[in-house]
């Protein structure tokens, strides 16, 4: 490759990074709007025009934040626990195509390496409650753990029906798969991956391994300034992540009438973001016992049933 | 009282020496035990006596330093089944007092033996536990003895070297958990005091297991502000406002029985206007001391909306509360003999729009909480109470009632005018948090069905008694005549004296039998006023209602008994 070539490709890389943290400071600033909309209060509305200036405030105030380290913390693993959640959450987005050609990276294991990133995201949080060496942040990690694993089998299990009907795992592949979206073939799959999701991102009602009225607030108690920061963005990444797995997955990503790719994609992305959003709101949090009885009893059965269904089905529509 | 009372009175008499106290104001019957007597007398009363006095009300003591010498200690008996109280008096000597342990008959007394051991330096023999529960452990002196100093400024200088100022914070340490006998595996979690499941300054050190409660022992007395001294300086009316302060979620119900108590001890009536006044605010108050509950409970499973949505109504109630008394959470609107003020211009009508907009508020909280699943999933089955086990541990209120026994003072024994009302006790029989819910939200819809009626039937007439001797004069009177300008002067100034006696008045309250119990020497403070609060025997139980549960459990189970620290600490 020409230095061109390496300076556009970095250009480019730098340029989604950006954007895609701009995103995410939007979605903190979206989501405590709309909370507060639906909770008959106001919000952050004093910094800039309808407070929209609020994510550059927070991010100031957590950025001028002593680097604290508590003193009985596993001084290594704890500044580094912080960073994984993020970047695996960065890293996903390089295969997640927004438009018939608009993605960075082509991968034709796409779908496996999603997965793959999803499952290291879980070292930072295991690994931030670890290092805190706290008791609330260590229940907190175990949690979070534990969930994952229960969560990452069905959520696997799920896909493997789309990965059937689409024939491939590159994510494109699969889009264009989609002449008639996933959700009408995979109903079951769909509501699998989605409560997957929301368990895999820690959101409401799933998000025990915060808890904030048991455990503080999990395996960040101990965390500040800018290393709580990078917590809190992993989780709104997290969330864009899967919104945007989902509608690559199921709502047949660029796929719609009249408007481009890009903006249908965008659109299905949004509505699955205030979905997240509207379940924090309503939802109370469910006990840790009944969560992993929904994961290994509820889930994973359904899952499997899932799969076998597409594969019988599969097999006598898709002979030809 | 019935002449079964009277073969029971003669009974405990031959059997344990039990000699009969001059009757008090209140009439509950009082007996005077020796001390060594006293278990088999307890035993007998709970157990054998007809009718079984199930459940040990109060337990607290009067220092008589002033009126001849010596200690008395009190146990307040209550019989459910027999609807009816009776009171133990042992007198102890002042130097060196010892009591024997009632813990064995009932788990409730492990607090209130410590609280006396706290406040009167009363040894308690056979005690499991016998620590210091309201005051700091390094705290010297027995705040309830009559030679305590009252105010900080009869104290000496404060000082504290650094030395003490070690060995303090190492008395909050928590025992560490490699202590012989417990195993590896078990870890010591301290929760709070300052913690966002606690509503407050609760500390909880618990034992886990895993995620598995072990043991939970609460740690109380951070919000303890000393309310009981703080009664023997004040005057009778001048109290009023501190009541309020004791569970200030329900501010006006802990004006009632302090109010009720002391009218009961100068045998005041008060006038009917002023009774419906009393009721309808009471019960607005026990809809105010919900919602907020509603709105820590939810928070405390977490669902964050309906927090909002149980404050948002309250604070249409507290529009309404400051146009009828001009204070919102602590009014100090009634008066020894009624009410402070005649209701304003224009009460019906506010009232009349907070109530209209309520039902379809209980609806959502019953479709945010009590129907939706996932709550249903975190409540049912946790922190189970039997109704004997609430009994014994001095378990009051919704909470006894979600165990099945339909006991409300209301009905039980109608104070205020309460006969006069037409509404229902729902009760539960799982005794588990889901149950406690469903009670709560369903009293919400009783107590507005009173204040209903309570406004439609407001009867004409005055506000406060025309009782010269106890009640204050009217203040458009002293704008009047000089003679009534200067007994309200010297009323106000002075206080007013209350004959002298003793006097329980027990009601209730939104969390329970809320009981003050005023002892006048006849002067114009209360010799000692004792509170027993329902959140403290509450919070007692939780070691009870948490133990096999995970701690993901054990916010939700604190919430659903529904306490105030305040309270619980006085």
């Amino acid at each position: 490759m020409s230095l061109t070539q390496w300076l556009l490709t970095l250009a480019s890389i730098g340029l989604v990074l950006l954007g895609l943290l701009l995103i995410g400071a939007i979605m903190s600033y979206g989501e405590r709007r709309i909370l507060a909309l639906l909770q008959d209060r106001l919000g952050p509305n004093r910094a800039g025009p309808f407070g929209l200036l609020q994510p550059v405030a927070d991010i100031l105030k957590l950025v001028s934040k002593e680097a604290f380290v508590p003193p009985f913390a596993d001084r290594m693993v704890y500044t580094v626990a912080p960073i994984i959640v993020p970047m695996t959450a960065l890293l996903s987005f390089a295969v997640v195509p927004v438009s018939e050609d608009g993605w960075l990276a082509d991968l034709n294991i796409a779908l496996l390496y999603v997965l793959a990133l999803s499952s290291l995201r879980v070292y930072g949080i295991m690994l931030g409650g670890w290092a805190s060496n706290s008791k609330y942040s260590l229940l907190g990690g175990l949690r979070s753990a534990a969930q994952m694993i229960s969560y990452e089998l069905p959520m696997g299990l799920a896909l493997v029906g789309v990965v059937m009907l689409s024939g491939s795992f590159s994510l494109r592949e699969i889009v264009a798969a989609q002449e008639l979206p996933f959700i009408v073939l995979q109903p079951l799959g769909f509501i699998i991956f989605l409560v997957s999701g929301i368990a895999e991102t820690n959101r409401l009602p799933f998000d025990l391994p915060e808890a904030e009225n048991e455990l503080a607030a999990g395996y960040n108690t101990e965390y500040g300034g800018i290393k709580f920061a990078f917590f809190y963005l992993g989780e709104y990444l997290g969330v864009l992540l899967i919104a945007a797995l989902v509608t690559v997955l199921f709502l047949g990503g660029w796929h719609g009438p009249w408007l481009p790719g890009v903006v249908w994609f965008a659109l299905k992305t949004l509505a699955l973001i205030l979905l997240f959003f509207w379940l924090r709101t309503s939802l109370p949090r469910l006990r840790y016992d009944q969560l992993m009885d929904l994961g290994w009893k509820l889930m994973l059965p359904a899952a499997l049933f899932n799969l076998l269904i597409t594969a019988v089905l599969g097999l006598f529509w898709m002979k030809g | 009282m019935a002449d079964k009372d009277r073969t029971l009175l003669t009974q405990l008499q031959t059997l344990f020496n039990a000699v009969p106290v001059e009757l008090p104001r209140d009439k509950i019957d009082t007996l005077s035990v020796p001390a060594d007597r006293l278990i088999e007398a307890i035993i007998f009363l709970k157990h054998k006596a007809e009718p079984h006095f199930e459940m040990l009300f109060d337990l607290s003591a009067i220092d008589e330093a002033k009126r001849g010498g010596g200690l008395t200690v009190f146990y307040h008996l209550l019989s459910l089944s027999g609807n009816t109280d009776l009171r133990l008096k042992v007198s102890l000597p002042e130097e060196a007092p010892v009591l024997p342990s009632v813990c064995t008959a009932w788990p409730a007394a492990n607090w209130y033996e410590r609280e006396l051991y706290d406040m009167f330096g009363i040894h308690i023999d056979g005690h499991p536990n016998l620590k210091r529960i309201l005051m700091p452990e390094y705290w010297e002196g027995h705040p309830l003895r009559k030679t305590h100093p009252n105010r900080a400024t009869e104290m000496p200088p404060y000082q504290l070297p650094e030395a003490r100022y070690r060995a303090i914070m190492e008395s909050y340490r928590a025992e560490d958990y490699r202590e012989p006998g417990m195993s590896d595996e078990e870890m010591l979690l301290n929760i709070g005091p300052t913690h966002p499941g606690t509503h407050g300054l609760l500390r909880l050190v618990v034992r886990l297991l895993g995620e598995e409660i072990r043991d939970v022992n609460p740690d109380i007395g951070f919000h303890h502000r000393g309310a009981e001294k703080m009664a023997e300086r004040q005057t009778y009316h001048s109290y009023i406002p501190y009541t309020d302060r004791i569970d200030y979620l329900a501010g006006i119900q802990n004006e009632l029985p302090y109010v009720l108590a002391v009218e009961q001890l100068a045998g005041i009536t008060v006038p009917p206007r002023a009774e419906v006044i009393r009721v309808m605010l009471c019960e607005l108050f026990r809809v105010a001391s919900h919602l907020v509950w509603i709105a820590s409970y939810a928070h405390d499973t977490g669902a964050l909306a309906p927090p909002f949505y149980a404050f948002r109504e309250r604070e249409y109630l507290f529009d309404v509360m400051e146009l009828i008394t001009g204070g919102r959470m602590h009014p100090n609107f009634f008066r020894i003999g009624g009410v402070a003020l005649d209701l304003p211009e224009g009460w019906y009508e506010a009232l009349q729009g907070f109530l209209k907009r309520m039902p379809a508020a209980i609806d959502d909280y019953q479709a945010l909480l009590a129907d939706n699943p996932v709550f249903r999933a975190r409540t049912r089955g946790i922190g189970v109470l039997s109704a004997a086990e609430a009994i014994d541990w001095g378990v009051s209120g919704p909470n006894l009632r979600a165990c099945g026994p339909a006991w409300d003072l209301r009905k039980k024994r109608p104070y205020s005018g309460y006969q006069h009302y037409e509404f229902e006790i729902p009760t539960a029989t799982e005794g588990d948090a889901l149950a406690r819910t469903e009670v709560r939200l369903e009293e919400i819809r009783q107590s507005l069905r009173i204040v209903e009626q309570a406004m439609q039937n407001m009867p004409p007439g005055p506000v406060l008694s025309a009782e010269a001797r106890y009640a204050f004069p009217r203040k458009e009177a002293t704008l009047q005549d000089i003679e009534t300008l200067i007994h309200h002067f010297i009323a106000v100034g002075r206080g007013m004296s209350f004959p002298a006696g003793e006097s329980l008045f027990v009601t209730e309250a939104p969390k329970g039998m809320n009981g003050y119990f005023v002892v006048s020497d006849g002067s114009e403070h209360p010799y000692r006023l004792r509170i027993r609060t329902p959140s403290f025997p509450h919070i007692q139980a939780l070691k009870l209602l948490a133990h096999g549960h995970l701690v993901g459990d054990l916010i939700p189970i604190l919430g659903s008994i529904d306490y105030v620290l305040a309270d619980v600490d006085r």
